[in-house]
């Protein structure tokens, strides 16, 4: 089992004859996620690779195919209306990939698509990997493993160290998401931490959080008030200095919220076993496991 | 990225938001020359994207142009917070009857950009948020809509009793959010917003933050940067489509990714250890991209080993090396270097790396403590 993408997943890609779309659709499709389309406009009608149909939007794709999901590699001004596009044309997941969307673009998005019932992951994210059924974003799919462990991050690289060391640690995982830096996101640790805790495959879940904000410690609230299954958590930025901005939009320190200190005490008192470095996350979710 | 005081007034202005006529000065002579046109008495602020700049003593009022003059020679060259004043603002002195405070600022928790008006304005909104919450209303607005009338005269008559006020207020409020949109910002705030014995309402200090990502559609505010109030490494990391902050310590981080940037900077922390720096060099793999990042941190004098620890992803690791090769072909480097490659094409990276004399890991723990050693003086085991 996983969350949010499985083998039945029916992908279109928004930007696919662009740099990163290309490449990453191609990642994509090796790794056996069923691309079933994209979309360039003015591109309809072309074959992508000789195999996966190219449409001029996003709703023809849709009637044409059956895509229920779409991701999205377009450049960021065009990022906001990319995602309204797609959840118009009837994909209840959109992934975007794209960084450095405007925040006030997303104050429009963010209710666009919850009234409409889908679910945005990102923007600004390196994507979901079911391991073994889909991939869907930019995950390396060779450092996964299909397996028991949840994961789930506001980093890209980051997620994949961990990642990378379940895996040699022999610790799979179901479902890994990235669900992004930035200050307003479609998907938060608790819709994450929700949908392990009902995914039967799930036993575990490893989470990673970064300085700012406090998605963090209404996370570990959740945990400790709905969550059987065991967390651990870990957060970046411990020595960033109060006041700047460390690259994500997110990860900005104001004020007293949002401090990593902070956040750990928040995981402590909820009981999420507290990974000091990113490898502590082997020993604490093997123990959590047995 | 800030702008000044003087820039964000200019813009409130062109939204219809009433400002006291000011001016920049950078001399005092040129200060002593705005105080004689507007007339006096006049406030000289400095400039400076700090908070607190009246505590720190620069902001004077002043009753004559002489006066103006002596003021500004005080403020221009003082230090606030570390950054240096280059400009201040001359600006006429506005009879003050009350002070309230308006900001506007983009709330993640509500996804929704919030205003936020007190009645009790002037000082710090955030002493006043933890002691007295109820004199703050908070009002998010959903951008699709706009700031509805109802909504800005609720906020006007928060402020003020008396309806001329209220009333003008509310129009301030929607050409704050009007200038707020359209500049692109994460944070707007007119404090003080002050009402004058007379009943006028007017903005006399002004700010106003915009969001990174907006850049690109707004030239006309990417002009308004003042880099000379920036750290010049940073603004060359910029210019070369780095992330880099600056630290006080010796281990120079070279990393992909803001957050195993951040990780990577808490384990050397973790291993005894101090980052020199916070260098994110991106998603997208460039050897130009690492030859800069080598350039502007071998730049640092306390910098005693370099730290590189790449996770390839959509970086390819051997574009990685091969800027590590190029950059110290051409400029050896005087400090030890330690290299943690792994992901996308380790293997060629591997290569290239070993045929230059280069030696790399693949674990990132081992990385910090050899470079944590290394910047100590200690010998790599």
């Amino acid at each position: 089992m996983s969350i949010f993408i499985n083998k039945d997943t029916k992908l279109v890609v928004q930007g696919i004859t662009g740099r990163d779309g290309s490449f990453h659709t191609r990642q994509m499709m090796e790794y056996g996620t069923k691309v079933v389309a994209g979309v360039t406009p003015g591109k309809g009608g072309q074959k992508f690779e000789d195999k996966v149909p190219v449409f001029n939007t996003v709703y023809d794709a849709v009637q044409a195919t059956g895509a229920n999901t779409s991701v999205i590699y377009v450049p960021p001004m065009g990022a906001a209306d990319a995602i309204m596009e797609a959840v118009d044309a009837g994909c209840s997941m959109v992934v975007c990939i794209t960084e450095g969307v405007p925040v006030l673009d997303m104050t429009k998005v963010y209710p666009f698509v919850k009234e409409r019932g889908a679910r945005l992951l990102g923007a600004n994210c390196p994507g979901i990997i079911s391991p073994g059924e889909s991939k869907v974003g930019i995950i390396p799919g060779r450092i996964c493993m299909p397996g028991n462990v949840g994961v789930v991050s506001r980093s890209g690289t980051l997620t994949y160290e961990v990642v990378y060391q379940l895996t040699r640690a022999g610790l799979g995982q179901t479902t890994c998401v990235g669900i992004g830096g930035d200050p307003i996101n479609g998907t938060n640790f608790i819709d994450c931490l929700e949908a392990f805790e009902r995914d039967p495959k799930t036993q575990a879940v490893a989470m990673m959080g970064e300085i700012g904000g406090t998605d963090e410690q209404e996370a570990a609230d959740f945990v400790k008030n709905h969550m059987k299954k065991p967390v651990v958590g870990f957060i970046a930025g411990q020595t960033a200095p109060p006041g700047r901005r460390m690259g994500h939009a997110g990860a900005i320190i104001s004020g007293s919220a949002g401090t990593a200190a902070e956040k750990i005490e928040a995981f402590k008192a909820a009981g999420i076993g507290v990974a000091v470095r990113p490898m502590d996350f082997v020993e604490l979710i093997k123990a959590k496991l047995n | 990225m800030n702008i000044h005081e003087y820039q964000a007034k200019e813009i409130f202005k062109g939204f219809g938001v009433p400002v006291p006529d000011g001016k920049v000065a950078t001399t005092p002579a040129e200060a002593e020359a705005i105080a004689k046109a507007y007339g006096v008495p006049v406030m000289v602020k400095a400039q400076v994207h700090v908070g607190g700049r009246g505590k720190a003593g620069g902001v004077k009022f002043c009753t004559t142009p002489a006066d103006a003059k002596e003021k500004a020679a005080a403020i221009l060259g003082m230090q606030i917070k570390g950054l240096t004043v280059e400009k201040v603002l001359v600006t006429v002195a506005a009879d003050i009857g009350s002070e309230a405070y308006v900001g506007i600022i983009v709330d993640r928790k509500r996804k929704k950009p919030v205003f936020m008006v007190s009645a009790a304005g002037g000082i710090d909104i955030e002493q006043v948020a933890a002691q007295t919450p109820e004199k703050i209303l908070y009002l998010p607005v959903d951008t699709r809509y706009g700031l509805r009338s109802y909504e800005a005269l609720r906020m006007g008559f928060f402020l003020y009793s008396d309806v001329k006020l209220a009333r003008q207020a509310a129009k301030i409020m929607q050409q704050l959010y009007q200038a707020f949109m359209a500049s692109g910002c994460s944070l707007a705030e007119i404090n003080p917003l002050v009402a004058t014995p007379t009943g006028e309402c007017i903005a006399v200090d002004g700010k106003m933050v915009i969001d990174d990502n907006e850049l690109d559609r707004h030239p006309e505010i990417e002009a308004l940067r003042d880099v000379s109030s920036e750290a010049p490494s940073e603004v060359d990391a910029r210019n070369n489509n780095l992330t880099f902050i600056k630290l006080d310590g010796n281990v120079g981080c070279v990393v992909n990714g803001a957050g195993l940037a951040m990780a990577t900077m808490d384990l050397v922390k973790y291993y005894g250890g101090e980052p020199a720096n916070f260098l994110d060099i991106g998603g997208s793999s460039n050897p130009e991209k690492v030859v800069n990042a080598l350039r502007i941190i071998t730049a640092d004098p306390n910098v005693k080993c370099i730290l590189f620890n790449i996770f390839g992803g959509i970086t390819r690791t051997d574009d990685v090396a091969n800027g590590i090769v190029t950059a110290t072909q051409a400029n050896p480097l005087k400090v030890p270097i330690v290299i943690r490659l792994t992901g996308t094409n380790e293997e060629i990276a591997m290569k290239i790396l070993t045929d230059n004399g280069f030696t790399a890991s693949a674990d990132m723990d081992e990385a910090v403590v050899k470079a944590v050693k290394l910047a100590k003086g200690g010998q790599a085991a």
